[in-house]
């Protein structure tokens, strides 16, 4: 029996990232979170969903939890696999891509993501992994969700260095760059939704059970605001966590 | 004609101080033990170019062979980071220059095809343009609207792990293609490492399988479990638990220097390497079979 009032953080944001996705969906998935969330939502709303890797593997059935994006499993009982370059273009340049999952180190108040550099790119401070894919991802699928968890320094006004864009300064400024993708259409975190409003900047459209909004100002590095719409998520499911601990992650490797 | 030679040859002949080096794979097929032979070799002022940098130029820069890294994500994948890439660049000792993966690939294409450069859609982001003159803008003379360009990639030389392949070098890859086929055609010399040598009957029952062709290929080298801690789809596994150890040995220059010497300086080859992992890591990492169905080509 899986208690429904006591699930972890990680176990609500995986919840609330597999609602966002829709049946039918062609997603370009990461490891970790998003790979869950994908699973999960496969198992129960969206059973036709599709899942591609950046290592150029398309329709996945991964029998175990992959630690890298090129794990062998993915490979096994694909339905195709191609190189890096037919992945970039054949697929996400294309625009054969609904859905990215994007990460970073830092969120701004536009939903830019800095993955690169914390303080000066030529002295840095804290030097990140980089790109990616994530600079493709961001500008080409076409919505981008990002997951991360709540803390003010991964929300500051705004980033170091924009690895890739959200909604640039906001206003016009990303649809003026001509890239075809919508970006970011929602950040979800342990403690609720952001979304981006009409002048692209980030505003609180959902809170999870039990979080005020001013405990989400206080982990966010701008003077954010609230959505007059603003809902209360529904608790993950009996269903959902059982999914998620028995058949996904049952070796509790990203839950 | 024969191309086979040892790892150690090969490396000898084709990889020259200050070369760059592509090792190619992405997470898939990383020929780290020519990354080891190229430690033990003392060969010094490389730049190492790579999509993901991954454990094997981490290795390589501790062990001082690199004057400069070119990559698109410095991470140990799936685990968090590279921490010797990045100590060294964070203090100042590496020179590095930074990509997305596709502006990354993108370069190896435009090398691999002949091309004096490649497009791509803009991305919007354009920090890291800023900060790499490589990245640069042309007009589409058929729209007027810019695009963003990437010069080829050419490397000296090009280490590709494979699964089989003749002795001539005509090589059959399977599983994850990273840039496999790319890196190939864009370097000057090639070096082909190969789980299995096969006689060339076996190359030729399976044409669309041959990524690789020997008319590009310079060495051919029987290295099997070449690319552990990486893996060989179908061979054997990745081992994800040395990706994860390799966080915590990285932390310190002592401890890579202390594995650095028990696994690579005291290890006269990847045989002897193999062997001293021994048949609980051998039996961890074993593939299992799960085997395609045959296709028939027809009899003409």
């Amino acid at each position: 029996m899986v208690d429904e009032l006591n699930y972890k953080p990680s176990e609500l944001m995986v919840v609330n990232a597999a609602r966002l996705l829709r049946d039918g969906d062609v997603v370009f998935v990461g490891v970790g979170i998003p790979n869950l969330a994908c699973n999960l939502a496969m198992r129960t709303h969206a059973p036709n969903l599709q899942m591609i890797y950046e290592a150029g593997v398309i329709g996945a059935q991964p029998s175990r939890l992959p630690l890298s994006i090129g794990d062998p499993t993915l490979v096994s009982g694909a339905l195709s696999v191609c190189s890096m370059y037919d992945i970039f273009t054949l697929y996400l340049q294309r625009g054969n891509v609904d859905v990215g999952f994007l990460g970073g180190a830092q969120i701004d108040q536009f939903g830019n993501i800095n993955a690169t550099v914390i303080g000066d790119y030529k002295n840095p401070k804290v030097r990140l992994p980089g790109s990616g894919g994530s600079m493709e991802i961001a500008a080409w699928a076409n919505r981008c969700y990002i997951i991360t968890p709540h803390q003010k320094r991964r929300f500051p006004a705004r980033v170091d260095f924009r690895t890739s864009i959200g909604f640039l300064s906001g206003g016009d400024a990303r649809k003026e760059t001509g890239v075809r993708g919508a970006g970011p259409e929602a950040v979800v975190t342990n403690l609720g939704l952001m979304q981006p409003n009409q002048d692209g900047e980030l505003i609180l459209t959902a809170l999870h059970p039990g979080v005020s909004f001013d405990q989400v100002r206080e982990n966010t590095g701008w003077d954010l605001k609230q959505s007059e719409t603003c809902i209360v998520t529904e608790p993950p499911k009996q269903e959902e966590l059982r999914i998620l601990r028995e058949e996904l992650d049952p070796g509790r490797i990203y839950i | 004609m024969t191309k086979q030679m040892s790892l150690k040859d090969a490396i000898r002949e084709y990889v020259h101080d200050g070369d760059t080096l592509y090792a190619s794979g992405f997470t898939h097929l990383i020929p780290f033990a020519a990354g080891h032979e190229i430690i033990r070799q003392g060969i010094k002022d490389l730049v190492l170019a790579r999509a993901t940098p991954d454990l094997i130029y981490d290795q390589m820069v501790a062990a001082g062979c690199a004057r400069k890294v070119v990559f698109s994500y410095m991470g140990n994948p799936g685990v968090g980071s590279l921490r010797r890439v990045r100590a060294a660049i964070e203090v100042g000792t590496l020179e590095w220059e930074e990509y997305s993966h596709f502006s990354m690939i993108s370069r190896l294409q435009a090398g691999a095809n002949g091309l004096p450069f490649m497009p791509m859609k803009a991305t919007g982001a354009t920090d890291l343009a800023d900060q790499n003159p490589n990245y640069q803008k042309v007009n589409d003379p058929y729209t007027g609207e810019a695009v963003v360009v990437v010069p080829p990639l050419k490397p000296d030389v090009a280490v590709v792990h494979v699964q089989r392949a003749d002795a001539e070098g005509n090589a059959h890859v399977w599983g994850i293609l990273g840039e496999q086929r790319l890196a190939a055609f864009a370097s000057t010399r090639v070096i082909l490492t190969a789980e299995e040598i096969v006689d060339q009957s076996v190359i030729r029952s399976d044409p669309n399988r041959t990524l690789i062709p020997g008319l590009i290929v310079d060495a051919v080298c029987h290295v099997p479990f070449c690319a552990h801690p990486s893996y060989t789809q179908g061979y054997h596994d990745r081992d994800n638990k040395f990706y994860l150890e390799w966080d915590q040995i990285s932390k310190t220059e002592e401890r890579v220097g202390e594995y650095l010497c028990e696994w690579v300086y005291d290890v006269p080859d990847r045989a002897a390497y193999w062997e001293k992992l021994g048949p609980d890591v051998h039996e961890r990492l074993a593939a299992g079979a799960r085997l395609s169905e045959p296709v028939n080509y027809g009899d003409y």
